[in-house]
């Protein structure tokens, strides 16, 4: 919870992780894409206020305790959801998997979610495991990764009959967020890994899920926002967003929080920390703080409330994640609800587009 | 610098990165550049990250290489990607002219001009916004804007860079072709103009905030480093 100029916000940081990047965890022969890998973190890292930068020994892998003081205690945030990252090949036993996180399950499990993932690829076996997750923590909520390889599967696409039927069942175990990463990837080589036409037929032909799209398909925001104009069922993962643009381009962060509230709206736009890239408290507190500028570039870029703020902090989420909200935090958000179909939403686009 | 090394340099100065839509001269990609007494031109290419897209990296590190290779007196040109984990193979690979497929076996399975073409296409869509927002402030309407051509506007680099752009993926781009076209290279009519020009605008904002974040990355990466030319 956090709480500025007698107003509450009830904070859900809906894309985070737990990370052992520490040296003894580089693999034997791989040392260099690890150490790449968490280099390439710690350039992000460095895209936030000078004061909240760590060193680097410490941002290779932090402890329980630490997790707790930045996220809980410093940090403002109420609940947190854990994407997974395996990277087995780079690090000996895993970047950030599913039984890192389950640890601080057992410490956090009132604050924590931890979201499962599947692979169309892996087939009946996936599905069982797909079963057998949703049984053991009750998902509500998967992380996908399209772009990545599969035994010499060079990704695939959401709307693979394959997908679908992964789909279906994910829907029926209660399983109702779809996250998928379309941000910077590193295969397939020859191609561009961004394209979101995927999103656009599954969204369609699953009206009762929710898709969200972390770091909102940036570099390719474009293409992201086009899409989920058309598609009520299409969220914005703020995930990078407000750590690599708030700080280090405050201009460019209003252009991309404007045209995400015109495409995408602030109903459907869910804050991300992406601890420990950085941490969550100058994230929170300076987005409550954030105005869209006043000077003629602006003016025609929806403004932010501390409704719509409140909302993208966390009662988005929340709502997708039937988390429980204190009544004097709650407030009424679409999210969640697909009453409009997407004709309608481009023809409002349209409409306001009116130069 | 010599001239050889102006001209060199000039070269390097046309070659884009494709996502970005800036000289990699501009981005300071270029770490060093030297020529040496007896025509070999040298120069080291970094960039941002150290897993940034190696088909973006390829495109570049070959199209310096025709560049360079282009300048009278080049005898050579060697061309380095330095601190990139694909670096080894797309050095070799271009070196060899081996093309991107070859050089990258069982893990692509076509040649990069699609994927060009893709982003010449979003950089011809986001040049309309930097032409036609100015116009737009100074009270032109969807129908003014739906009937304008490329010859009824004032002489500027943004217009030669939408030429530029057009020309490359084969759209309309002489005297007489209108300003405004979708992606596709259909004309917009009037009544579509609004929300275009809202599409031309999140993809010019697209490849700016990418742009920013790069150089930004590339900064935290190489802090004091200056650029030998």
């Amino acid at each position: 919870m956090y709480e500025k100029d007698g107003e509450k916000y009830f904070i859900v940081d809906s894309h985070s992780h737990f990370w052992d990047a520490s040296r003894e965890n580089w693999k034997p022969g791989a040392e260099q894409y690890a150490k790449g890998w968490i280099d390439c973190f710690y350039g992000y890292h460095q895209l936030g206020p000078p004061e909240t930068h760590w060193d680097y020994e410490h941002y290779l892998k932090v402890t329980p305790d630490d997790f707790e003081r930045d996220m809980f205690i410093e940090g403002h945030v109420d609940y947190a959801i854990f994407q997974s990252t395996y990277l087995k090949e780079w690090y000996t036993n895993g970047f950030n998997t599913a039984e890192q996180n389950a640890q601080l399950l057992d410490r956090f499990g009132d604050r924590l979610i931890v979201n499962g993932r599947f692979d169309p690829r892996d087939g009946d076996a996936g599905l069982k495991e797909l079963e057998a997750d949703a049984e053991k923590y009750g998902l509500k909520g998967v992380k996908l990764y399209t772009a990545e390889w599969n035994h010499g599967s060079r990704g695939y696409k959401l709307s693979d009959p394959e997908a679908y039927r992964f789909l279906a069942r994910a829907q029926e175990l209660g399983i109702k967020n779809i996250h998928v990463h379309k941000g910077p990837t590193i295969w397939p080589l020859d191609k561009d890994a961004f394209d979101v036409a995927d999103i656009d037929h599954a969204a369609t032909d699953f009206p009762e899920l929710n898709f969200v799209v972390e770091h909102v398909g940036l570099p390719r925001i474009e293409d992201f926002c086009f899409m989920a104009v058309q598609e009520p069922n299409v969220y914005a993962g703020l995930s990078v967003v407000i750590g690599g643009l708030m700080h280090a381009r405050p201009k460019f962060f209003a252009k991309v929080m404007g045209e995400l509230l015109f495409w995408v709206g602030e109903d459907r736009m869910t804050f991300g920390g992406d601890y420990n890239i950085w941490v969550p408290k100058w994230q929170v507190e300076g987005f409550v703080d954030w105005q869209m500028p006043d000077d003629d570039a602006f003016t025609d870029y929806p403004r932010l409330t501390t409704a719509s703020k409140k909302k993208i902090l966390g009662l988005n989420a929340a709502k997708l994640y039937d988390i429980p909200v204190p009544p004097e935090c709650q407030l009424q958000t679409s999210a969640g609800e697909q009453d409009q179909p997407g004709e309608q939403l481009l023809t409002e686009a349209a409409a306001a587009g009116t130069p | 610098m010599t001239a050889l090394a102006a001209a060199v340099w000039a070269a390097l100065d046309t070659v884009h990165d494709p996502e970005l839509d800036q000289p990699i001269t501009d981005l300071e990609f270029v770490s060093s550049c030297t020529v040496s007494g007896d025509g070999v031109a040298a120069v080291r290419l970094r960039l941002p990250t150290f897993f940034c897209a190696p088909n973006f990296a390829w495109l570049m590190v070959a199209d310096a290489h025709d560049a360079v290779s282009a300048v009278p007196g080049v005898v050579r040109a060697e061309i380095a990607l330095d601190d990139h984990f694909a670096a080894p193979t797309i050095n070799e690979g271009v070196a060899a002219r081996a093309g991107f497929v070859a050089a990258f076996p069982g893990e692509a399975q076509s040649e990069l001009d699609e994927l060009r073409a893709v982003f010449l296409r979003k950089a011809a869509l986001a040049g309309q916004d930097r032409i036609a927002r100015p116009l737009v402030d100074a009270g032109s309407t969807p129908e003014d804007l739906a009937a304008t051509r490329l010859d009824d506007l004032a002489p500027s680099p943004d217009l030669d860079r939408l030429r530029q752009r057009r020309a490359a993926v084969g759209l309309p781009h002489g005297p007489d072709a209108p300003l405004l076209l979708h992606p596709d290279g259909a004309p917009v009519a009037a009544e579509q103009v609004p929300l275009h020009l809202r599409r031309a605008r999140l993809t010019r904002v697209g490849i700016e905030a990418n742009t920013h974040t790069c150089r930004d990355l590339l900064a935290a990466r190489y802090p004091e480093e200056v650029v030998s030319s």
